[in-house]
């Protein structure tokens, strides 16, 4: 009964944020666990942990396409240097917006939802 | 002696909780007479002599592992699938070994034109790996290909995608280079089973464990 009501009092966007939380959660698990890790934790200085809130802040507008084409080069993650190369995905618009909700909301970082208009604004200004 | 090694192996399995790992691969009889006696052994498969070279260039043969338990893998440096989590789950079996000098890891590369020496010692500094515990092979591609069958795991040229389809198996082997398991690198239930076997087979007696 408390479950239903909880349910009923949240806003259409709990509920939205909501979807693309747990869908996103599943596409982590099928494309960037292995790598980067069940807690986000990356992998030593191999592969770099996805716990940089500021990191993911500053670069918002960037994730989407970072995940669409890959990212190669040095990067600065929690203060250590990473310069391996992440490949690119064939993952939708939709399913970038999801696992970006995913990962900026879990392991620590708090950024809110990243829905698909965003991903696509974003993806049409790639370099 | 095949006699004492039956008794031994009997006597173990009569205490409940004395667990022993089995021996894979395939075995042979082998019947010779010692002292007029006709005396049959079982000759198991072990791993054959090999040579190929570490992350610090320093050459490694069958005989750097002579009375060492370790473990065997297959990689490479610019895997973008399996490995990441093969190799997280095996700095697990690192961390809690390392101290033991007769124990060794060993990840040989599959692309060795990429991972050259240089690449491999970037890649153990990367992962937070020093010493001798766990090494990082560099061969041909057909010595490594060749050496994978003797360990049962399966690695294959790239396929039309540019990929290197291999498994992610570790293998345990014991101090007379016989295999004694198999665990999927990428669960880390299985490894931690690893973890747990090794411990059982540092404690085998050496006279059982001897041919």
């Amino acid at each position: 009964m408390l479950v239903v009501l909880a349910v009923a009092c949240q806003s259409d966007e709990q509920v939205e944020f909501n979807r693309y939380y747990s869908g996103g959660s599943l596409i982590y698990q099928t494309h960037c666990e292995n790598c980067h890790g069940e807690k986000g934790e990356g992998l030593q200085a191999l592969i770099p942990p996805l716990t940089d809130s500021v990191y993911l802040k500053n670069n918002k507008t960037s994730l989407a396409c970072y995940l669409k084409n890959g990212l190669k080069g040095k990067i600065i993650i929690n203060g250590h240097p990473f310069e391996g190369e992440m490949p690119a995905t064939d993952l939708t618009p939709l399913e970038i917006a999801k696992v970006l909700t995913y990962v900026t909301n879990s392991f620590g970082n708090k950024a809110g939802i990243i829905n698909v208009q965003l991903v696509e604004a974003d993806l049409g200004k790639c370099r | 002696m095949g006699l004492l090694v039956i008794v031994l192996l009997y006597s173990a399995c009569k205490s409940n909780n004395q667990a022993t790992l089995p021996i894979l691969g395939n075995r042979q009889p082998v019947t010779k007479t010692v002292d007029g006696k006709t005396v049959t052994d079982t000759v198991y498969s072990t791993i054959p002599e090999f040579k190929f070279v570490n992350q610090y260039a320093d050459t490694i043969t069958g005989k750097s592992l002579d009375g060492k338990i370790y473990v065997a893998d297959f990689f490479f440096t610019t895997c973008p699938s399996i490995c990441p989590v093969m190799h997280r789950n095996m700095l697990n079996v690192y961390k809690e070994f390392k101290a033991d000098d007769n124990f060794r890891i060993i990840s040989h590369t599959i692309d060795p034109k990429y991972d050259t020496v240089p690449v491999l010692k970037k890649y153990a500094d990367k992962m937070g790996i020093s010493g001798n515990t766990w090494w990082l092979l560099h061969g041909t591609k057909d010595a490594t290909y060749q050496i994978a069958k003797n360990y049962l795991v399966s690695v294959q040229e790239k396929n039309p995608q540019g990929e290197f389809i291999h498994d992610g198996y570790f293998i345990l082997v014991d101090k007379q280079k016989r295999l004694r398991g198999t665990y999927d690198g990428t669960d880390p239930a299985q490894v931690t089973k690893l973890i747990a076997d090794i411990k059982i087979l540092k404690a085998e007696p050496d006279e059982a464990a001897a041919k």
